[in-house]
């Protein structure tokens, strides 16, 4: 969004000006632009050779695009550097897949650098034969790539009641788009020989803090994914290299990254990452526990905090939906803070808990506008507002689990802010 | 659909016999003369490109004995302490270890250092806002301690701690939030009998737990 000229008077005329003459022209001067554009000269980068094709080579953005980066959040500052999180600037991201650069981090212990030679996977427990794999082994069976949305537990949760973040990304980028490729987890289990009584299912981390989690066996059977790929090329180190487990809709610290134990058990193992975290808080002081799927969500990624918009005119809104829970119906868009609402397009591929893009054309009339995205998904589940969430919770401390509608209150300067709780 | 899916899988396995059959010289080998696959395909059972049946399924694992994986299963079934290896501590010994190896990030007394917030008290927080949440408050099983701290603590050497050292930590915490004496010893069968405060508090997800209305127009 470009600069604005908010406190210039003078422009302010010009553009009341000019908007009252767009009124009188039917609209004609909007629709075709307000001034010519200059003549065109030849360009540099026409005149000389661009930059040579390197023996080898991994591609990198362009250096204009060095601004769209991973991010740390700006609110909750932790006091070291090995537990924490980073997010994807979704504000950037047209489509539905985050780059693998940009897939959001949220690490217990640091990343760890693996040797995919010498790292091992073992599935023992309450099977008949607990068995080891290298990642050769892996690599050789069929395997399935499936696009689907990942989503921390903690996503939003600086700005519940009151706005704290400024930017989508701080805001939702807990998120991301990914084409996973692996081996279906049941190929393996089935390897192994579930026993009958095996109900729950332990996956355990390689890394500093042997994060674990302990999932029931049906999801394992049902879509859990060995990966070892992402949108093409191999895990990046910090999504899990060089392999993990993907849970398809579930919350994202279930899929255990740099996995290498698989263990079959009859009861949970209730760990700290599945009592005191993780966890949501209700009434009357209890918890609720294995509250796994991330439940169906939306956000505006554009306009959205932080930008500016250029003045009156035509907007494309658009965002993102998601649901653990299976696919995007539809999506409802605001302009006045709820009151009223437009079915927004879908813009295909919808995919099943996949990210699914939303689009709604606009033309903002310079006035003090609300505009807030809700989605509906298979389950006829529709996005609740914060008010509606807090009928059932007791939001107390951190917020888990916070898939509520979020407003952008735009003023007619057009710039665009949080207005979470406020609308 | 699965019959559809499972037609197709069948159909382009025939393909691929087939168009490998063609390269097949045929005749000899163990499979003989007549040898079909179970889609009626001809086997082919010498040459390079002799057609071999499919595998039921592919198996790459290799076999490996739980003694051969005891350094990785380190986990805690907290609820019981399922898992919970020998060893003792109390919380004297707990304190020394605590000095060397924790305080620098979690404070004298576990009462908040450097890197993190407080690990005592809270106990009757839980329906205050906001809620004080520590090992004492928020765990509902006491093994938890041992679970987590042998997996993840401390932070720059995890999993150096000897089984007598983490239930002396653990030990330790747990009198520091008043819920063992001094002098109690944890072990394989006193931890697991350490009642938690907060043991009752957990309830299995229930949602969806809103009821939002898909209002289209002079919604409230």
């Amino acid at each position: 969004m470009a600069q604005d000229d908010k406190h210039d008077s003078v422009a302010h005329a010009r553009r009341n000006f000019l908007r009252k003459t767009a009124a009188l022209t039917g609209g004609a001067l909007a629709a075709g632009g307000a001034a010519r554009a200059a003549p065109l000269s030849v360009q540099p980068s026409g005149k000389e050779p661009g930059h040579v094709i390197e023996e080898t080579a991994y591609g990198m953005p362009s250096k204009f695009e060095a601004h769209v980066k991973r991010r740390r959040t700006d609110i909750l500052k932790n006091r070291q550097n090995w537990s924490d999180w980073s997010m994807t600037p979704l504000q950037s991201q047209p489509g539905i897949i985050t780059p693998n650069g940009l897939v959001f981090e949220r690490h217990h212990a640091g990343t760890p650098d693996i040797d995919p030679k010498t790292h091992r996977l073992v599935i023992h427990g309450m099977v008949k034969q607990p068995l080891e794999f290298s990642m050769e082994d892996l690599h050789r069976y069929p395997s399935v790539s499936r696009f689907h949305f990942h989503e921390c537990s903690g996503n939003g949760l600086t700005d519940w009641l009151k706005p704290a973040s400024t930017t989508v990304q701080q805001t939702h980028g807990l998120l991301s788009g990914v084409l996973w490729t692996g081996v279906p987890a049941s190929t393996l289990m089935e390897e192994a020989g579930v026993d009958p009584r095996g109900k729950w299912v332990l996956f355990e981390g390689a890394d500093a803090s042997a994060h674990a989690r302990s999932i029931p066996i049906e999801k394992v059977l049902d879509d859990a994914i060995i990966a070892y790929a992402m949108n093409g090329e191999a895990l990046r180190p910090e999504n899990g290299y060089p392999v993990r487990v993907v849970l398809p809709g579930w919350e994202g610290n279930t899929s255990v990254k740099w996995l290498r134990r698989v263990k079959v058990g009859d009861q949970p193992w209730h760990l700290r990452s599945e009592t005191a975290r993780y966890t949501d808080p209700m009434p009357n002081g209890k918890w609720r526990q294995f509250s796994m799927v991330m439940e169906c969500k939306s956000v505006i990624t554009s306009p959205s905090g932080g930008q500016k918009l250029k003045g009156p005119g035509f907007y494309e809104v658009t965002g993102l939906a998601w649901s653990g829970n299976g696919k995007i119906r539809a999506v409802d868009v605001s302009f006045d803070g709820g009151k009223n609402w437009r079915e927004a397009t879908l813009e295909e591929p919808v995919m099943d808990k996949c990210l699914t893009r939303f689009k709604v054309a606009w033309n903002w009339n310079g006035q003090p506008a609300v505009l807030m995205s809700r989605a509906v998904d298979s389950a006829g589940y529709v996005q609740p507002s914060v008010a509606d969430l807090q009928k059932s919770r007791a939001i107390v401390g951190f917020v888990q689990h916070h898939n509520a509608i979020q407003p952008w209150a735009i003023n007619a300067t057009g710039e665009v802010r949080n207005a979470i709780g406020q609308a | 659909m699965r019959s559809a899916k499972l037609k197709l899988a069948i159909a382009a396995v025939a393909g691929v016999a087939a168009i490998w059959g063609c390269a097949t010289t045929g005749g000899g080998g163990g499979g003989g003369m007549g040898a079909k696959s179970a889609d009626g395909i001809p086997l082919g059972s010498a040459g390079p490109n002799a057609v071999q049946p499919l595998p039921d399924r592919p198996r790459f694992g290799k076999p490996v004995s739980e003694a051969d994986l005891a350094a990785w299963n380190i986990d805690i079934r907290t609820s019981d302490g399922a898992g919970l290896p020998p060893g003792r501590g109390t919380a004297a010994e707990g304190a020394k270890v605590y000095a060397a190896k924790c305080v620098a990030c979690h404070g004298a007394e576990a009462k908040g250092g450097s890197v993190y917030g407080t690990m005592v008290g809270g106990i009757g927080s839980m329906t205050q806002n906001p809620r004080i949440l520590t090992p004492g408050s928020m765990y509902p099983y006491a093994p938890i301690l041992f679970d987590y701290i042998r997996r993840s603590m401390p932070m720059d050497r995890p999993q150096s701690l000897t089984a007598n050292e983490v239930y002396a930590l653990s030990a330790y915490l747990l009198n520091l939030n008043g819920l063992v004496p001094q002098d109690a010893v944890m072990d394989a069968q006193s931890l697991p009998k350490v009642q938690m405060p907060n043991r009752n508090a957990f309830m299995i997800d229930d949602r969806p737990d809103a009821q939002a209305v898909r209002c289209m127009n002079d919604c409230k």
